[in-house]
């Protein structure tokens, strides 16, 4: 075909007619209007999202400012500061202190053992070996939170995997020293703090390792060639290149491994002693206890440190590496 | 150090990462172990014996059979709605600049960035102050709503690889909003969505912590095994159904890595 007769005889008019029909009226409005488009492509998130959950949020901290009448146990609706006064007994700074130190510890271990595998994933693996590391992560991150506790249950239980192993090598005497230890030991490592720390980190684990491994595949390798080069020695490249560098990663993964423990409830529950966390605390108060007031101010503290959190992390530049 | 060809990495540190992944790995592998020991009791290792006879008696538990039906269903709505609402919301953000789209991500996130039981314990007061009773729906409602970001996440990747040209090429071409949608958008976030709708599917059927709090008397599979554990009745049963729901788990996942994979060989990337 010519390209002559491809062209129309008359000029086409610079803008289009409309496609014709509702439809087409429609997808012409939304075109000469796009804010409108914006406006309801929007609505249906933003209005589910801000009536349930942020909805939600707002009735429980409502909550909150309620007490609960000593004498026949029901809810008084009126505002007051008394419940906070509650939430500062020394019993409850306990279950927050207990809490806020676990997270702490879980959010150091988890740092400390992903760095190595996100560091290898990030500069060395390539490839198949790529791929395998990813779902070598993946796959414990997405499989069942549950059956993971559980795992540790079998392998931390008295009669279980770990202390049949220890009987094997010989070291039942290391496990005993250390569960007779004070507030880390207990009967077996199953109803003992440093069971519920192993299932923490175990769990958590994978939350660290991928923001840590974003941030060290964005090191250029021959930052760290340079840093040999110029006579430095591997431990002093980490202190003052690699480490700086995955730090905003590293931040990024606490958020999840520190705010995931402050709020857990079923960890400490299965495979732990009977002193509380504020998830816990939350749980029980709310149900056995019904005094939701209470509870609602229980769930406060790690809003309120996750907030300081988040904006200490946001200053540290963690949102990129997320 | 070589500086050309790929370095080959330190011992130190070929030793600490495999072991962290035997860390992350071994624990899950125990538990296809556990499924077939004959020990009843107690969590005994090495097993004394191993059978298949559990997978006979769970097979036949009726309770087993109603949780994985409610987790399903719970899952299949909860999915849906993430799919519709973590679309539109990726496709607004994604496309232009507005006032206020920092906090619309924010807001999509939070959910899962604040711990589960707030989320839980939020939605329950809720209920409670506007008197609605427990019921399928007070569930969904809750997945639903941390189900949104997953979707959103996969979603949002793909229409930032997605170039803006393609869409512009299809109205210059004279197609209008609607089909450019259908014909070119579409095929190009369908495999992102349908990850994002299988890692949700996954979500929703692990969730445990705000279904407690949403649920009622209701079991969905992980209340199921929660109930189990704090109060065993049959420990082999709870060591079949943790088994079955490792693979209902991953399969999903694996599905969802396979089709994110080709990412950057989407149309109009402009590699």
């Amino acid at each position: 075909m010519s390209i002559e007769a491809t062209i129309p005889s008359k000029v086409a008019p610079a803008i289009l007619p409309g496609s014709g029909g509702p439809r087409g009226a429609l997808s012409d409005l939304f075109w000469r209007r796009p804010k409108l488009l914006l406006l309801l492509m929007l609505l249906p998130p933003v209005l589910w999202l801000g009536i349930v959950y942020i909805g939600s949020l707002f009735a429980l901290l409502a909550q909150s400012f309620f007490s609960i009448d000593e004498f026949s146990g029901l809810i008084n609706r009126e505002f007051t500061l008394k419940t906070y006064g509650d939430l500062l007994q020394a019993a409850n700074l306990d279950i927050i202190l207990r809490t806020v130190t676990m997270a702490a510890l879980v959010t150091l271990a988890s740092a400390v053992i992903a760095f190595p595998i996100a560091y290898y994933a990030a500069r060395y693996a390539r490839g198949r070996w790529k791929a395998l590391f990813y779902l070598g992560v993946m796959l414990p991150l997405w499989s069942s939170y549950l059956v993971k506790v559980y795992a540790w249950k079998l392998i931390l239980a008295k009669e279980g995997i770990l202390t049949w192993l220890l009987g094997k090598l010989n070291l039942l005497w290391l496990l005993d020293a250390w569960l007779s230890l004070p507030v880390v030991g207990g009967n077996s490592l199953s109803v003992s703090f440093t069971g519920t720390f192993i299932a923490f980190v175990y769990v958590w684990l994978p939350f660290m390792i991928l923001p840590v491994q974003a941030a060290l595949e964005r090191v250029p390798g021959n930052l760290v060639e340079a840093s040999s080069d110029l006579g430095a020695s591997p431990g002093q490249t980490f202190r003052n290149v690699l480490f700086p560098l995955a730090l905003p990663g590293i931040v990024a993964g606490s958020i999840f491994t520190f705010s995931l423990t402050l709020g857990d409830y079923i960890i400490p529950q299965i495979i732990g002693t009977s002193r509380l966390f504020i998830g816990q605390a939350v749980y029980s108060q709310q149900g056995t206890a019904g005094n939701i007031p209470l509870a609602a101010a229980f769930t406060v503290v790690p809003i309120v440190i996750m907030g300081f959190y988040l904006w200490g992390a946001k200053r540290m530049g963690a949102f990129d590496a997320l | 150090m070589r500086s050309d060809g790929s370095p080959s990495a330190p011992l130190g540190l070929k030793i600490a990462a495999a072991c962290g992944l035997l860390f992350l790995h071994l624990p899950i592998l125990l538990i296809f172990v556990y499924a077939f020991t004959t020990e009843e009791k107690s969590f005994v290792w090495p097993p004394p014996g191993l059978t298949t006879q559990w997978f006979a008696v769970t097979w036949n538990r009726p309770d087993v059979w109603e949780a994985l039906s409610l987790s399903i269903r719970v899952a299949a709505i909860s999915t849906t709605i993430a799919l519709l609402l973590g679309t539109l919301c990726a496709a607004a953000v994604s496309r232009t600049r507005f006032f206020g789209r920092e906090t619309i991500s924010l807001l999509v996130i939070l959910p899962i960035a604040l711990p589960g039981i707030i989320t839980g314990i939020a939605l329950r007061s809720a209920f409670a102050l506007a008197d609605i009773p427990f019921s399928f729906w007070t569930i969904v409602l809750g997945h639903a709503t941390f189900c949104v970001v997953v979707v959103y996440n996969n979603a949002v990747a793909r229409f930032r690889r997605t170039s803006g040209s393609t869409i512009e090429a299809s109205m210059d071409l004279g197609a209008d909003g609607f089909q450019t949608f259908r014909h070119v958008v579409l095929p190009n976030i369908a495999t992102a969505l349908l990850a994002g709708g299988m890692l949700a599917f996954a979500l929703s059927f692990d969730e445990v912590i705000v279904t407690t709090f949403t649920a009622g008397q209701q079991q969905t599979v992980p209340i199921w095994m929660l109930e189990e554990l704090i109060r065993p009745r049959q420990r082999p049963v709870t060591n079949v159904v943790a088994m079955v729901v490792v693979l209902v788990t991953l399969l999903p996942i694996l599905f969802a890595y396979y089709l994110t994979r080709d990412g950057d060989q989407i149309a109009g990337s402009g590699k």
